[in-house]
């Protein structure tokens, strides 16, 4: 064979690869930017979706960590990037908050939302010799700054979390201060060691101190009790008040997505998001699934836009 | 020890070797790529693990992660990059061991000092984990802060340019880590609006160009490096003789190494720093040290590897996890059923040996494949120098850009490695700038943290007994190093003044 021919023969055989690749999304690797560190739990759940997917749509899914700045940097990156269907994104509870607090104009109408995957809510904790939810509170009422509270960052789910016990309570935040942490790990060790009272975070992440005997759940603040934990009551059921705070994980496209390549996501997500694969693995890490379509999770933003509004006035952090 | 021997079994078959081994020549790789790290190494394996059996699962993480710091010592020595910011505490003194021409020795006394400081780890730990990991607990954010304060006070030990210039250098380092968004309250500094700033300075990008891009500079017109060549049959000659003769070291790093290793999120990147500085302290020759004097290296080797052991007691035990490494593992180790946390120790002990065991077969194939790793290390030497130092960019590029996955890293990482040539050529030393970089969100953290607890009362740095203690020791060492410079000046200003009364 000479080598005009054989050039001749590659260029037939890359057309005859590429013709039908090109009429169908998709045929090239996709990103999937995910705007948390690696080893978190946004991480952890984004990165098992875009293995799933990779396997649906049976291209490549590149899982890249675009951290800093409280998720900023990556939520604005997946705003940024062309709507092509080949940047994809997580994006997280925080997003509903950086307009309110003024650190950037971002929210969910810079999106096109894919899919909801997953939904915790927030739970109180003091150690196990601590106090009932009602003597908390009286002990709140009776000294106010006494009780020193934490969880997570400052105006984060939360914070919020706990601002919305006292306030549907009729308590001024102020009454139980917040001491911002890097995060659950962080609170719960303070909480061990004997530093501060309270303890907010999601039920997964306090669950191996839980079993250690360290510390106890007292509330959930969610709209029915969790599976996981039936004997935890929620906040309506022990103080009357009803009060829920989700902390959620779902998977978008910057705003402007073609209708074909969002029919095909959003079927191929589905697909993913109700597979045995990804329940298991979801109920192995103690994550709640909350699996809605591209239009309930639109609605379900703009629900959470709203409310996390009016809580992050209560706390005197919306701007 | 009924589930000892369960444990021996969950380990010792086919299959679980195999993906220890293969995990361990994985992390080496990409462990001896400077600029990529053990956090990336593990990050890259979770998505395998999702397809073994839950103990081979862990193993392969454990032996992947120890394989890929300890491989992080190499580029360290070879090439002045530091693989992790405690193999920042003694890189000076391996990178001018190896341009002496004992590159072998530098390496030999970072694999076999990390292999018994691992194993010291690996025995402690089997008898003490969970009261560590009790005793880990009960440190707040007072107690850390006196900890973090402490490891500052390293830097004026640790400079080879003397106290002022030391302390210069870690405000420099300091200053470093304030920019971006404050840890607590998210109100960005020094940012000036830009959304990289706010992210933060990413240290890795920092450390390569500290280290690496200015020695490319120093280096750069030089054709060949003028360096002896090491032993070429055992790369590893002496180093069992400068283990034994710093014996001392290498016990009191492992033991210093196993308990400030256990605390999360503070352990493993100080204890190499105190134990190197305390080393230098105690040293018939402090002025030896960062010039290529093994005394140092072989304590604060031994005390990375027993903090990286201990540093999975919080993680197993209470699900606290101290690093990004660790976070990967226990997500891992939840998602395999092995639920971190004291069920893990009472319901399954079997299991939680088995990691014990896989840790101890890691440090050991450290030996094997250290070696030939030394061995092949050689060719560095060969290639010309401006060669090298093109490759050496080139990795340097790569492994900033992928910290973030983003060009910032790369200006970040060139712009810091011209500030650290200017201060080089003015005697400064950079290791302190690193530390202040490691240690300053630590202080202002656990400072801001304890301040918001007590409500602005200073005594509570005081008000909790094992924090009462810390800070009086750290004030003491603070009194006492003061004093001592006080003294001097006013001795030397006596010497001068009597100089002047009688001229010669």
């Amino acid at each position: 064979m000479t080598l005009s021919k054989k050039l001749a023969g590659a260029l037939a055989l890359s057309v005859l690869a590429i013709a039908p690749a090109a009429a169908q999304y998709p045929d090239h690797a996709i990103n999937l930017i995910v705007p948390w560190a690696a080893g978190g739990g946004t991480d952890a759940t984004g990165r098992i979706v875009a293995t799933l997917l990779e396997k649906e749509l049976g291209q490549p899914i590149n899982v890249i960590n675009r951290t800093g700045g409280g998720g900023i940097v990556g939520h604005t990156e997946i705003s940024y990037s062309p709507p092509d269907g080949y940047t994809l994104g997580i994006i997280t509870t925080e997003l509903s908050m950086y307009h309110w607090t003024g650190v950037s104009p971002l929210n969910y109408e810079n999106y096109d939302a894919l899919a909801l995957f997953n939904a915790d809510p927030e739970a109180v904790y003091v150690r196990t010799d601590g106090p009932d939810i009602d003597a908390l509170l009286d002990q709140i009422r009776a000294n106010p700054g006494q009780v020193k509270a934490s969880g997570a960052n400052l105006g984060g789910m939360a914070h919020l979390g706990w601002a919305g016990v006292l306030t549907t309570n009729g308590i001024d935040p102020a009454a139980a201060p917040w001491v911002p942490s890097e995060g659950a790990s962080a609170s719960l060790q303070l909480l061990a060691s004997g530093a501060i009272t309270v303890v907010t975070t999601t039920m997964p992440d306090a669950r191996p101190m839980v079993d250690a005997g360290e510390v106890k759940p007292l509330i959930v603040a969610a709209n029915e009790r969790v599976a996981n934990a039936p004997d935890v009551p929620t906040a309506e059921e022990a103080l009357g008040n009803k009060w829920a705070a989700y902390a959620w994980r779902g998977i978008a496209a910057p705003k402007g997505l073609p209708e074909d390549v969002k029919a095909r996501l959003v079927e191929a997500l589905d697909k993913v998001l109700t597979s045995a694969e990804f329940t298991e693995f979801m109920a192995q890490r103690n994550f709640g699934v909350d699996y809605r379509d591209a239009a309930d999770f639109t609605a379900f933003m703009q629900d959470a836009d709203a409310s996390i509004g009016q809580a992050l006035t209560a706390v005197g952090l919306a701007k | 020890m009924e589930a000892f021997a369960l444990a021996a079994g969950l380990v010792f078959n086919f299959e679980t070797l195999l993906t220890i081994f293969m995990a361990a020549v994985f992390g080496l790789f990409v462990g001896a790529i400077p600029g990529l790290t053990a956090t990336m190494a593990t990050a890259l394996l979770v998505p395998i693990t999702f397809y073994m059996a839950p103990i081979p699962a862990i193993a392969a993480i454990i032996s992947c992660t120890a394989m890929a710091i300890t491989a992080g010592d190499l580029p360290g020595t070879l090439l002045r990059i530091p693989g992790t910011p405690a193999s920042a505490a003694y890189v000076e003194d391996s990178y001018r061991l190896a341009q002496k021409g004992k590159a072998g020795l530098a390496i030999g006394i970072g694999v076999v000092g990390s292999v018994l400081g691992g194993l010291f780890g690996f025995l402690f730990l089997l008898f003490t984990a969970p009261m560590l990991a009790k005793a880990a607990l009960g440190f707040s954010s007072f107690e850390y802060f006196w900890l973090a304060a402490l490891g500052l006070s390293c830097a004026a030990l640790i400079s080879s340019g003397g106290m002022i210039k030391g302390a210069l250098a870690l405000l420099l380092g300091l200053f470093i880590a304030q920019i971006g968004m404050d840890p607590l309250t998210a109100t960005p500094r020094f940012t000036f609006g830009n959304l990289e700033l706010m992210g933060g300075i990413s240290f890795i990008p920092v450390m390569i160009g500290m280290f690496a891009v200015s020695e490319i500079m120093r280096s750069g017109r030089r054709a060949m490096a003028e360096v002896p060549q090491m032993n070429l049959k055992n790369p590893f000659e002496g180093t069992l003789g400068a283990l034994w003769k710093y014996r001392k070291n290498q016990v009191r790093g492992s033991i210093i190494g196993s308990l400030l290793g256990a605390l999360p999120g503070v352990g493993g990147d100080l204890a190499a720093w105190i134990t190197y500085s305390l080393a230098k302290r105690t040293s018939k020759e402090p002025e030896k040290f960062g010039k290529g004097h093994p005394e140092g290296l072989v304590e604060a080797g031994a005390t990375n590897n027993a903090a990286l052991s201990s540093s999975w007691i919080p993680a197993m035990v209470f699900g606290i996890p101290g690093d990004a490494v660790t976070a990967i593992a226990v997500g891992v180790l939840v998602m395999k059923g092995l639920d971190p946390g004291p069920t893990l120790m009472t319901l399954h002990p079997e299991n939680f040996y088995a990691v014990m065991i896989v840790f101890a077969i890691a440090n050991i194939l450290m030996l094997p494949l250290g070696w030939v790793a030394a061995k092949s290390a050689r060719w560095i030497f060969e290639v010309p120098r401006a060669l090298l130092n093109a490759a050496i960019l080139l990795f340097c590029i790569v492994g900033s850009y992928s910290i973030n996955n983003s060009m910032f890293g790369v200006w970040l990482m060139l712009g810091a490695g011209m500030v650290a040539y200017v201060l080089e050529a003015r005697m400064i030393a950079i290791a302190p700038i690193i530390l202040g970089i490691v240690l300053g969100p630590l202080v202002e953290t656990n400072f801001t943290t304890s301040m918001m607890i007590s409500d602005g009362n200073l005594l509570g740095f005081f008000g909790r007994p094992v924090a009462a203690v810390f800070g009086v020791v750290t004030l003491l060492i603070w009194g006492v190093a003061i004093f001592q410079t006080i003294r001097g000046i006013l001795r030397k200003d006596n010497n001068l003044r009597s100089a002047s009364q009688f001229p010669s």
